[in-house]
């Protein structure tokens, strides 16, 4: 039940989220701070997903397979691979250096 | 001629990005199961909050047997991320009436990403950006409830999706949304400062905080005009 309610609560609070952007009065959308800072904010959030991603365990900084992982997919992002075949080398180099250690 | 191929390519783009997601989407399902959700929660998370990170940030607080106002605001910090892409596709998209709700609900880092890719790439083609971003909602939403509700069924069977490297796959992903944005200089010291901020307060704050927190680095950057724009208009 409590799980439940925590389940849509979160879903409430990332959808009013997601509608707080688009509600914002069109003013603010044609200051050129806004706009810049808008543009950098998506960038810094992502980059700091891939660190997140690849160096968190719960707290902690660890440093395992999945830093060769990304290492594979920047040298194919930089080839100019898809995205799929990206995402899909990055799985398999992790799962293969996890299966030989 | 030029022009159908250019939709193609968002196509493509916009399906691929869904094939990986649902990827990702089944390593979810297995990890929410595996961290005491029901397959209808699980489902639930997926269809009605539709955020990756918030979702997965969601389930680690329950697995760790966090309170649930602790999952619910680790969900809602890091989904709040989604308000600025918001800003940023309301500018793009400019939708209107009960269309933003629905506008609103896809707006995720996926969609975000191809849509303003497509609207930077081709400042005269807006309906590109609305066609990748559309597209890239469709084959997210449907491969990523599809590949949930698998992963949660399959879940035990599969035992730890580390084993299957897929958390490398979410920390690929990102990077390739990430990458096309890193064309100037601007962006890539941001993009910089925002891993070092990150990683440096992975220890320090609770998870979800230090991606978040990263995000001021983009406000300190982009407070003051660039330089060169200064140097024009004098």
């Amino acid at each position: 039940m409590t799980t439940w309610v925590a389940v849509l609560g979160a879903c409430v609070a990332c959808f009013a989220l997601k509608l707080a952007g688009y509600l914002a009065p069109d003013a603010w959308l044609e200051r050129p701070r806004v706009v810049r800072i808008a543009g950098l904010v998506t960038v810094a959030l992502l980059a700091a997903l891939v660190a997140v991603q690849t160096v968190a365990t719960g707290r902690q900084l660890q440093l395992d397979a999945r830093v060769p992982a990304l290492g594979v997919a920047a040298l194919l992002l930089w080839r100019r691979a898809p995205f799929v075949v990206v995402v899909a080398a990055a799985a398999l180099t992790a799962a293969v250096l996890r299966a030989l250690t | 001629m030029a022009s159908d191929s250019a939709r193609a390519a968002v196509l493509r783009q916009a399906l691929s990005i869904g094939v990986a997601t649902g990827a990702y989407g089944i390593s979810f399902g297995a990890l929410a199961v595996a961290g005491g959700l029901t397959v209808p929660q699980a489902c639930v998370l997926s269809l009605a909050m539709f955020t990756g990170g918030s979702q997965f940030a969601f389930v680690g607080v329950v697995a760790a047997a966090g309170s649930a106002g602790a999952a619910v605001a680790t969900a809602a910090l890091l989904g709040a991320r989604n308000g600025f892409y918001g800003l940023q596709m309301a500018r793009i998209l400019r939708p209107r009436g009960s269309r933003r709700l629905l506008t609103a609900h896809v707006t995720i880092d996926e969609t975000t990403a191809v849509g303003s890719a497509q609207a930077a790439v081709h400042p005269d083609r807006p309906d590109l950006a609305r066609v990748g971003f559309w597209a890239t909602a469709l084959a997210v939403f449907a491969l990523w409830n599809a590949a949930t509700l698998l992963g949660a069924l399959v879940g035990n069977a599969l035992g730890d999706p580390r084993r299957y490297g897929l958390d490398a796959a979410a920390a690929a992903a990102f990077l390739a949304l990430l990458w096309p944005r890193l064309a100037t200089g601007s962006t890539r010291l941001v993009a910089a400062g925002a891993v070092l901020v990150a990683s440096v307060l992975v220890p320090l704050l609770p998870p979800g905080m230090p991606v978040l927190a990263a995000a001021l680095v983009a406000v300190v950057a982009g407070w003051r005009e660039p330089a060169a724009a200064r140097s024009v208009r004098s």
